[in-house]
């Protein structure tokens, strides 16, 4: 009957009773605001833990030389499984879901890097050009290595941002060149690297030409490489499909996981975003609460006004108020009220999340705390749900008195 | 316009068992005015509430203008008080945060008639009580004799054929008294069936006919002389 009546009614009603109105809709808001920001702190707390995979590239596979641990074909146990160029274009060319990939080949022994008077021991690494990638390496100047440095087997090096304040202080690196042991490397490039200082103190040399001159033939230490879009399964897949083509051209078994081993870097996220899918349970369930309680609230405020107002009940009654527009009032009232608590909880605790992005810097604790427009959405309509179940109890309690009774008061 | 056929009614209340209404027969022609009497606890408060439709009744029969008041569900109930029965309290009961002309308006609304009709329809109710310039005026802000003014203005705004009246004048000074029982005697003149539960002798007198209650049972009833 008469919708906008009936909001006039409601609004007056509402207005009459300031207190109780603002009361409701505070403790209404309040939970919403908790539930959201809760929610926001979770995927901030998220973000912050993804933020530290950010080092190295999340999808991205190593395989490591070990010993076999099984006899096969004719071969004792205990052998030591070691890598060369052969496994690394194996993999390169056979693997299915592989993106980026690079072999390591570490020159070993203590070389120091000298430039002029400055010197120093570094990590030193013999990589491909696409070791770029799976570090998250970030040129600042120059270039990185390339396919021609290592067709040309050229002496050039790229060093982090640690190496070069260390052996450069202030002055550019770029075209000066650097004594690796007795060995000039010309620095074509400088990086920084998310992962932090320790992977600064790197210097990348190309594969090729540090096999040639620290006497490596074509030896390789470590593979590496990056799965792409594939999916959780086809990342674990491919461990396998790089275990097998690795036991056949080393004649191992397929079943030793030990004659080398491969880490996966999507099982460590996974178990970080497993973790993360219990926090956000937990998030939603101390929030529900937190909503119920304001829930309750309204529902307990509607049962105090119906209590007070049971002379004007019984008056309406009298005048020819029908159960069913009693208790309409009385759901609508409580509508109105959890509408507005659940808009002005939104609203503050979004603006707040907002704020919270805008001014907290990079860090791996809280970071971007956020939430989905969708999860709004649903936690809105919860409110708008609740709110007029919370509000029908009373309501059907305010219908079922007989006036005689109301107005007995 | 009233027909009622031993109708009895009994309140139980912890142990006690009250009987309220003992069988009552009791029937009220249309544009009668009649007075009932009766001391506290005589069943004469019971008797207006079932009249009214307010509570209900345990045996016998109630036609309200030919229409049978038994077994009526709530919302009959709600239909019927507000198409036939307009009423007026001791203690006015107007709904305290709305303003006379509010009040007066508030039984239209359960009519589903629109605010525009409604307001200019209480305001010309308001204007008959003598009440027009205290239409945006609150509860509070108005005197007894104003209250219940505006309470009978309520009460006759949606036409009723009955106007039931419990004590209209027990709260009020006998300048105000002698003024609503002249309205309720201009109302009765224009056709209307007035029924006034009262223990007042003034009020009695200005009735048509006196019905007196002992114990839930009738046990006088007589006309006054005309006026």
């Amino acid at each position: 009957m008469l919708r906008t009546e009936m909001l006039q009614e409601v609004t007056q009603s509402l207005r009459t009773h300031k207190a109780r109105t603002a009361l409701a809709v505070l403790t209404v808001a309040w939970g919403v605001f908790m539930l959201v920001l809760l929610l926001g702190a979770g995927r901030g707390l998220q973000n912050g833990v993804e933020l530290e995979f950010k080092d190295d590239a999340v999808n991205s596979i190593r395989v490591y030389q070990g010993t076999t641990t099984q006899p096969f074909n004719g071969h004792a146990r205990g052998r030591r499984i070691r890598f060369d160029n052969t496994a690394y274009d194996v993999l390169r060319s056979s693997v299915d879901v592989l993106d980026k990939s690079s072999g390591r080949y570490y020159p070993g022994g203590d070389l120091i890097a000298r430039f002029g008077r400055q010197q120093g021991g570094f990590d030193i690494r013999g990589v491909h050009p696409e070791h770029v990638f799976l570090e998250k390496t970030k040129i600042v100047s120059g270039r990185f290595i390339n396919q021609q440095d290592l067709t040309h087997k050229r002496k050039v090096c790229v060093i982090g941002a640690v190496v070069a304040s260390r052996l450069f202080g202030d002055q550019p690196p770029v075209g000066e060149s650097i004594l690796l042991g007795d060995i000039a490397w010309q620095v074509v490039g400088v990086f920084t690297d998310a992962g932090g200082r320790s992977e600064e103190e790197q210097i990348y040399l190309p594969v090729s030409t540090s096999q040639l001159l620290f006497g490596g033939g074509d030896r390789i230490h470590q593979m590496l490489y990056t799965v792409g879009d594939a999916t959780y399964q086809q990342s674990r897949d491919s461990v396998q499909q790089t275990r097998n083509l690795l036991a056949d051209l080393y004649r191992f078994s397929p079943q030793d996981e030990r004659a080398v081993r491969i880490y996966n870097n999507l099982d460590e996220y996974k178990k970080i975003t497993d973790l993360f899918f219990w926090v956000r349970v937990f998030v939603a369930v101390v929030g529900l609460g937190t909503i119920i309680t304001g829930i309750l609230a309204v529902s307990n405020i509607m049962m105090i006004s119906v209590a007070e107002r049971r002379t004007e009940i019984g008056i309406r009654k009298a005048i020819g108020a029908t159960p069913a527009s009693i208790t309409r009032l009385i759901v609508f009232e409580s509508l109105i009220i959890t509408a507005i608590a659940g808009y002005i909880g939104l609203m503050a605790s979004i603006g707040l999340l907002e704020l919270l992005k805008a001014v907290i810097p990079e860090n791996e604790y809280l970071y971007q705390p956020d939430v989905n427009t969708a999860l709004v959405a649903a936690v809105t309509l919860l409110i708008v749900v609740a709110g007029t179940l919370s509000g029908y109890l009373p309501a059907r309690r305010a219908a079922s008195i007989a006036p005689v009774e109301a107005l007995n008061g | 316009m009233i027909e009622m056929q031993s109708v009895s009614k009994t309140y139980t209340t912890g142990r006690n068992r009250v009987e309220a209404l003992k069988s009552v027969s009791f029937v009220v022609d249309e544009r009668d005015f009649v007075a009932i009497q009766g001391s506290s606890g005589s069943g004469k408060s019971t008797l207006l509430n079932v009249l009214g439709i307010l509570d209900s009744f345990d045996a016998g029969t109630y036609l309200l203008d030919g229409t049978p008041m038994t077994d009526l569900t709530p919302t009959q109930a709600a239909h019927y008080r507000n198409r036939f029965i307009g009423f007026v309290f001791q203690s006015f009961n107007l709904i305290q945060h709305k303003t006379a002309l509010e009040n007066v308006a508030l039984p239209l609304y359960y009519r589903g008639i629109n605010r525009k009709q409604r307001h200019s329809a209480a305001l010309e109710y308001l204007d008959r009580m003598g009440m027009k310039d205290r239409a945006d005026h609150l509860p509070k802000e108005l005197s007894g004799g104003q209250s219940q003014r505006v309470a009978i203005a309520r009460a006759m705004v949606t036409q009723p054929v009955l106007l039931l009246a419990d004590e209209p004048t027990g709260a009020l000074d006998s300048q105000n008294t002698e003024q609503i029982l002249q309205l309720f005697n201009e109302m009765n003149g224009e056709g209307m069936t007035v029924v006034v539960v009262t223990h007042e002798d003034e009020v009695a007198d200005s009735a048509g006919r006196v019905v007196q209650l002992h114990d839930g049972e009738i046990v006088r009833d007589y006309r006054n002389a005309p006026h």
